[in-house]
């Protein structure tokens, strides 16, 4: 299995891509996004159930948001990858659960205070930790972790698929996040 | 405020990070998480968790003139964007996530009594469960309102007590079917909660996940 090695600069990157959009709306910058996001994006989305077609127009719409909203990403609070998983995330809900978001309220500070860049790059880097823990994983329990987190299924449903007994499947589930919180301990 | 004693689950907060909780149930999250800043880093942590696994995940061929599409898309609407109304604490009891399905704060609400002086508000949401206010007077039993699967409850003011303990504002108690409990407002103020329960026309039951005690990273 070919994994891509990250370097330790790669979230700082897209945080750049996202600045240049942002503040020069920079095509190149934002096709540098795209690649990397928008195919992603449309798996995630036929992972929870989409049809091709349907993830397809959902993709688009993301990718056109984050354009569009380039101004609201914090890179204090979020990676781009967190950012871009939210739009995707809402989008999901609005267009094939139909359903709505309640939204909590925002804090008394927004993306107008002064920016802090040692926060920010310490956020970058531990989003780089948690990548790199999630890709250690081994493949049954991040698969797993993947199928609770985007899946419309419930655990009785995965387990049907997997024909993993329920209780096998709680227990993977909890051992892979039980590993990661390690990772995150272990680097910090 | 008295410090917030009894928080969203891991479960709770993942499902609602992950976007599969009924929207009842997302009202009651995102209404705490707008009073509880522990809950809202934690929400942060399993929204990093969702970035990380698309971040890793396998990409997946789009068509050949996706990108041009998505440009096309942006060129046709590209309007300098409007500033972003800030959802900011509005006075009242209610918070912001909460207000915006009443229609208002406390005094907006519909109230419908439900017999022995308690009195009840359902907001609307889709139908895979079911979100009401629950006005329940100084010193009164918490009626049965039939929760026949998980029940999450959030306290907007007063408190009631039962088995388990004291909820008082901004305290999440989540119940499961099994439990038998007597919850009771304390005497002094009226109790206003908000409570989520699995809507009887669910077909997908939601209660393995909920249940489920997974972990805070």
């Amino acid at each position: 299995m070919e994994s891509p090695v990250k370097t330790e600069t790669q979230d700082a990157d897209w945080v750049d891509a996202m600045i240049r959009v942002r503040t020069q709306r920079d095509r190149a910058a934002f096709a540098r996004l795209f690649r990397h996001f928008a195919p992603r994006v449309k798996a995630f989305l036929v992972k929870s159930g989409a049809t091709e077609a349907l993830a397809e127009e959902c993709t688009q719409d993301v990718m056109a948001t984050i354009w569009q909203k380039a101004h609201l990403f914090d890179p204090e609070r979020a990676s781009v990858a967190t950012w871009v998983f939210t739009i995707a995330r809402n989008r999901r809900i609005d267009l094939i659960r139909r359903s709505r978001r309640p939204e909590p309220e925002d804090l008394p500070w927004g993306p107008e205070h002064e920016p802090d860049q040692a926060e920010a790059l310490a956020l970058q880097q531990e989003s780089e930790r948690l990548g790199r823990a999630l890709a250690q994983l081994p493949d049954k329990q991040r698969d797993l972790i993947e199928r609770a987190f985007y899946g419309e299924r419930s655990h009785s449903e995965i387990a049907s698929e997997t024909g993993l007994p329920l209780g096998t499947i709680k227990s993977r589930i909890r051992l892979a996040l039980d590993r990661l919180r390690h990772e995150m301990k272990q680097s910090t | 405020m008295t410090k917030i004693q009894h928080h969203l689950t891991d479960a709770l907060l993942m499902g609602y990070a992950a976007g599969t909780l009924p929207e009842a149930f997302s009202l009651v999250v995102a209404s705490h998480v707008s009073m509880c800043d522990e809950c809202r880093a934690r929400l942060a942590s399993y929204e990093a968790l969702g970035g990380g696994l698309i971040d890793g995940a396998e990409e997946m061929a789009l068509s050949d003139d996706c990108f041009e599409a998505v440009m096309a898309r942006i060129d046709g609407a590209d309007a300098p964007a409007a500033p972003p109304v800030r959802r900011v604490r509005r006075p009242g009891l209610f918070p912001v996530p909460l207000q915006d399905y009443v229609g208002g704060d406390v005094e907006a609400v519909r109230w419908r009594p439900i017999g022995m002086g308690v009195r009840q508000a359902i907001l609307e949401t889709d139908r895979e469960a079911t979100v009401r206010l629950l006005h329940i007077p100084a010193g009164s039993a918490v009626p049965d309102h039939g929760h026949n699967g998980t029940e999450i409850t959030l306290v907007l003011q007063g408190a009631f007590r039962d088995e388990d303990g004291r909820y008082g504002p901004g305290d999440v108690e989540v119940a499961t079917e099994e439990m038998h409990h007597t919850p009771v407002a304390e005497p002094g103020m009226d109790c206003i909660c908000l409570a989520a329960t699995d809507g009887p026309l669910k077909f997908r039951a939601i209660l393995p996940r909920l249940a489920q005690p997974l972990l805070r990273i």
